[in-house]
Parts: C-alpha cells; sequence; structure tokens
C-alpha cells in the first residue's frame, strides 16, 4: 500500500500520513459500531431493546453521544497532576493505535511489514499499562489508584500467559511476521492454525487439541490484558466507581473508551491471525475463480474485519455473561491455571512439530 | 491433579452453559414497551387525574368534605333572585354560583372518594395520568368557569342584594315599631 502510494505521489510524506490515516478511519468507524453493537447486545441479551429513538433501532446514537462529549467541560481536579492527567488518554489511544501499524488488513493493505510484527505488537501494548498507571496515579483519587494498580497487576500477570502462546505459534510457525503467518493459513479453513495449519497427516489431527487449548488460554487473557470483562478489575464500577478513569470527562474519557474499543479489535485481530487465518478467507476467493486480481485485497479485508468483529462479539456475549471475577480469583486464574497449561502446550507443541 | 483438572474442565463447561442461556435471550422478544409510543391499556377502575364537568355542579361541597387531604376547595356565591343557573343534565336546579373550585393535585392522594358522594356525577377520574409539572403550583387545577371579574362580580351582586334585604328588613321593622 505504501509503495503503491509512493510510486502514485513519488512523495514519502503524503504517502505515510495516508497509510497511517486508514487505520485510524477504521478504528474510529469501528468504534462508533461496536459503541452501538455492545448496546444492543447487551440489551437484547437482558431481553431489552436498547437505544431505540435516534435513527433506526438507535444507530445514531453513538453519534449523538460523541457530539454530546465533545461539548462538555473539561474538569481536571484541584489537586491533580494536569501535565500527567492529560498525557494519559492520548497514551493509552497511542498505545492501542500503534499495535495496528503492524496488523495486515489484508495482503495489500500493512501498515508496517517488519519481520517482528508479533514481538513489536506484545511489546507496544504494554504502553497501554503505562498511560492506565499514569491516569490512576495523575487523578489524585483513592479508587483511581486502586484502579490502576489493579490494571497494572492484572496486565502485567496475563502479560505472560500471552506471550507463552504467542512464543508456542512462533515456535510452530517459525516465524514472527504476521504476513507470513497469515499467509501460511491460505486456501481453505483446514489449513488455519487452529486446524494443526497447513500439515497433513497425523500431525495435523495431534496438533489440532493443542491448538485449540492454545486459542482459548490465547483468547483468555488477550481479554484480560483489555480489560473486559470478566476481567473488568480495573474499572469495577460496582467497586471503585471507575477505576483509573473516575476523574475524567468529556473527551478525555472518550479517549479512554476510544481506546478500549480500538484494544478489542487489535487483540481480536491478533488471535484471528495467529489461529484463524489472519485475512484469509475460509474458501477460497472470488477474485481467484473470476480471474480479476484486484478484488482479493477487498476480499481479504472483508474477512479479516469480520473474523475481528465475531471475536469482538464473542468479548461482549462474554461481557453480559459472566460476573466479575475478584482480584485474587484473577491471580488464580492467571498463575494457577493459564501459564501452567500455556507451558504444557509449548512443550507438547514443540515435541508435535519436532516428529 | 485430579481436582486441577476438574476445576478446569468446570470452569469451561460453566462458561458455556452460561454463554448458552446468553445467546438464547439474545433472540427472545424484549420486554420492553417503549412507553410514549406504545402504552399499556389501563385497567378498568384505575384511579387517574380528577376531572370536574363544572356544567353540571351544584356547588355542594360534599366531595371538598369527603376528602381526607382537603385537595379541593370550593367557594359558592348564592345567586340572587331573578338570576337563572340554569338546570344540571339530571335536572336539578342549580342555585349557586360556582365561583372556586380549585383541585391541588399535588395533595390528592388519588382515593376517589369525592366521586362517591357527588348527587350529580360531575366529578370524575379520567385515565389520563401523564401531568407531571416543572412547578408545583401549576398542579392546581382551575375548574370553575368564571373569570375572576365575573365571580367578584356575582359576589358584589349578591351582597348588594343582602344589603337590600336588610335594608328592606330593617324598614319593615322600623314601620312596624
Amino acid at each position: 500500500m505504501y509503495q503503491l502510494l509512493y510510486n502514485i505521489t513519488g512523495n514519502v510524506i503524503i504517502s505515510t500520513i495516508v497509510v497511517a490515516l486508514i487505520p485510524l478511519t477504521v478504528i474510529l468507524i469501528y468504534a462508533l459500531f461496536a459503541i452501538w453493537l455492545e448496546r444492543k447486545v447487551s440489551a437484547h441479551m437482558q431481553d431489552r431493546l436498547g437505544p431505540m429513538r435516534t435513527g433506526w433501532h438507535g444507530w445514531l446514537q453513538t453519534i449523538a453521544d460523541m457530539l454530546k462529549m465533545i461539548q462538555k467541560e473539561d474538569t481536571i481536579a484541584a489537586d491533580a497532576d494536569k501535565k500527567l492527567f492529560n498525557v494519559a488518554p492520548v497514551l493509552v489511544f497511542t498505545g492501542s493505535f500503534a499495535a495496528y501499524a503492524a496488523i495486515p488488513f489484508s495482503s495489500a493493505l500493512i501498515g508496517s511489514e517488519i519481520e517482528v510484527g508479533l514481538f513489536y505488537i506484545i511489546a507496544i501494548s504494554s504502553l497501554v499499562v503505562a498511560g492506565i498507571l499514569m491516569a490512576g496515579w495523575a487523578s489524585n483519587n483513592k479508587y483511581s489508584l486502586l484502579g490502576a494498580m489493579r490494571s497494572a497487576a492484572q496486565i502485567v500477570s496475563y502479560e505472560i500467559p500471552t506471550a507463552l502462546i504467542v512464543l508456542t505459534m512462533a515456535m510452530y510457525t517459525g516465524t514472527l511476521s504476521l504476513t507470513k503467518i497469515s499467509e501460511m493459513q491460505t486456501a481453505y479453513f483446514w489449513n488455519w492454525n487452529i486446524f494443526g495449519g497447513p500439515e497433513f497427516g497425523i500431525t495435523k489431527f495431534l496438533l489440532i487439541p493443542f491448538m485449540i487449548v492454545a486459542a482459548i488460554i490465547m483468547f483468555i487473557s488477550t481479554l484480560a490484558e483489555v480489560n473486559r470483562t470478566p476481567f473488568d478489575i480495573p474499572e469495577a464500577e460496582s467497586e471503585l466507581v471507575a477505576g483509573y478513569f473516575t476523574e475524567y470527562s468529556g473527551m478525555k474519557w472518550g479517549m479512554f473508551m476510544l481506546a478500549e474499543y480500538a484494544n478489542m479489535l487489535a487483540v481480536s485481530a491478533v488471535v484471528s491471525i495467529l489461529f484463524f487465518g489472519g485475512y484469509q478467507s475460509p474458501f477460497g476467493y472470488i477474485g481467484n475463480t473470476l480471474n480479476i486480481q484486484w478484488l482479493i485485497p477487498f476480499e481479504q479485508t472483508f474477512w479479516f474485519l469480520s473474523k475481528g468483529l465475531i471475536l469482538v462479539f464473542v468479548q461482549m456475549w462474554l461481557r453480559w455473561t459472566l460476573p466479575r471475577l475478584r482480584v485474587d480469583q484473577l491471580m488464580t486464574v492467571c498463575w494457577k491455571y493459564l501459564i501452567p497449561y500455556a507451558v504444557v502446550n509449548l512443550i507438547v507443541v514443540g515435541i508435535i512439530s519436532l516428529i | 491433579m485430579k481436582k486441577y483438572l476438574q476445576n478446569t474442565w468446570q470452569a469451561i463447561y460453566t462458561v458455556l452453559v452460561g454463554m448458552k442461556v446468553t445467546f438464547k435471550h439474545l433472540f427472545t422478544r424484549a420486554v420492553t414497551i417503549q412507553y410514549p409510543d406504545v402504552k399499556i391499556p389501563l385497567p378498568e377502575r384505575v384511579r387517574n387525574r380528577l376531572y370536574v364537568n363544572i356544567d353540571d355542579c351544584i356547588g355542594c361541597d360534599q366531595c371538598s368534605r369527603a376528602c381526607p387531604v382537603n385537595c379541593i376547595e370550593i367557594e359558592t356565591v348564592k345567586a340572587v333572585p331573578g338570576e337563572d343557573l340554569g338546570m344540571t343534565s339530571n335536572g336539578k336546579k342549580k342555585a349557586l354560583w360556582v365561583t372556586k373550585f380549585n383541585i391541588d393535585f399535588a395533595k390528592c392522594c388519588y382515593c376517589q372518594l369525592c366521586v362517591f358522594p357527588c348527587p350529580t356525577n360531575c366529578i370524575y377520574m379520567t385515565d389520563i395520568y401523564e401531568f407531571s409539572e416543572y412547578d408545583r403550583r401549576n398542579l392546581v387545577y382551575k375548574f370553575s368557569n368564571l373569570t375572576e371579574e365575573e365571580a367578584a362580580e356575582k359576589k358584589a351582586n349578591y351582597e348588594k342584594f343582602l344589603a337590600e334585604k336588610e335594608a328592606q328588613k330593617a324598614a319593615a321593622s322600623k314601620t312596624q315599631q
């Protein structure tokens, strides 16, 4: 994409800005849609209707909310550390936005085709912790501080099972490049990593259960990393008011929400790249059968976004199904269950792929 | 070890059960009523806002006396001879000008006790239940169809009539002596 724009415009800056704006537009449109979807999903799961009055079935509700948030007064608590307080939401959003740089939306639309994409995403998403801690500390509020501390404990803990599964997948696929991992799972859905990848024979069938376990652990730990229920103890509205963003209002609060939804799609994207074929179609391409090559990237973007959105929907579904975990339960799940399983999985997958 | 695996299995299984329940509810019909657009039909004998058909009111003050919270305020002036107030719908002759008939719905307890003693059935409960106001004073409903000037005029008329009567009486007693 960058190369194409560079060939057309012949200017480094313009092509960089255009390429950088594509994920931003995707995030903004998706966030508006996802917030509406979350309301609808939550409402229908509780036999309610949700927003109904602005637009058809309330689809304009998020836009109305956004306009409202822009108009809101920007309040800062008197004793807050103003500089950190203002930087924190931007940092949180930067962390989740920067992760999109390495995510391949299709074979043509990749921000940066780096060899260590997987590693980069794990590294950059840790920036969110810094932002959350900053927000909690600068607010000068006990609820915020507690929320931030819980968040730090949670995200740091859950990075370990994530890293172990990523390690498993890196070992299995032999690469850290997200594009290459996606390319491997081409053609049909039984080539997806969750079904043993593009292997043949007995190895494939031996791998399937371990891949499913890996996918589940990956999904759970990424869920915890983006602070979604049942792992939403950093915000915990019933115990901590709103956790680390208690003191925030208006558009800064909106930035946190935007970052949360952007993060949800980012981790769904990583899970779908690692296990569900990334941007690959589950059954061939229309572009290949009709011999129209330019159609394929669009199809790939469609498949990528639909896989991402399905996983986002599962995250919402879980949110409205499960109650919030207690802090000790959270740590138990991570250290006593996910990490041992992930380690065993790592060893077993290593042995199987050696055979 | 067995306990450990059992816990894992139970966690996954129970989560799946919960997810099944919520997924089912995703497709069941919502129980929400979109209130201002859709309203549930009211039961037959609901007690809501009172209405007074002032043309039928004879100013007997019975509803006001029956009211347990004194939210009905009635003032009447007798008609002077020669004034025709018309008839009520069930054929009673009206003898009083109802100069004031205020019901304060901020006080009303919707007990319907004022409705029963009314001899002409002119006070009754309607099915209107949305009458919230920003100012409490707007909840005082004035049912009298006489304007203030008219009421003052009727009052003055009656006083004049009384005064004349007194004068006549005085004159009569003077002549007797």
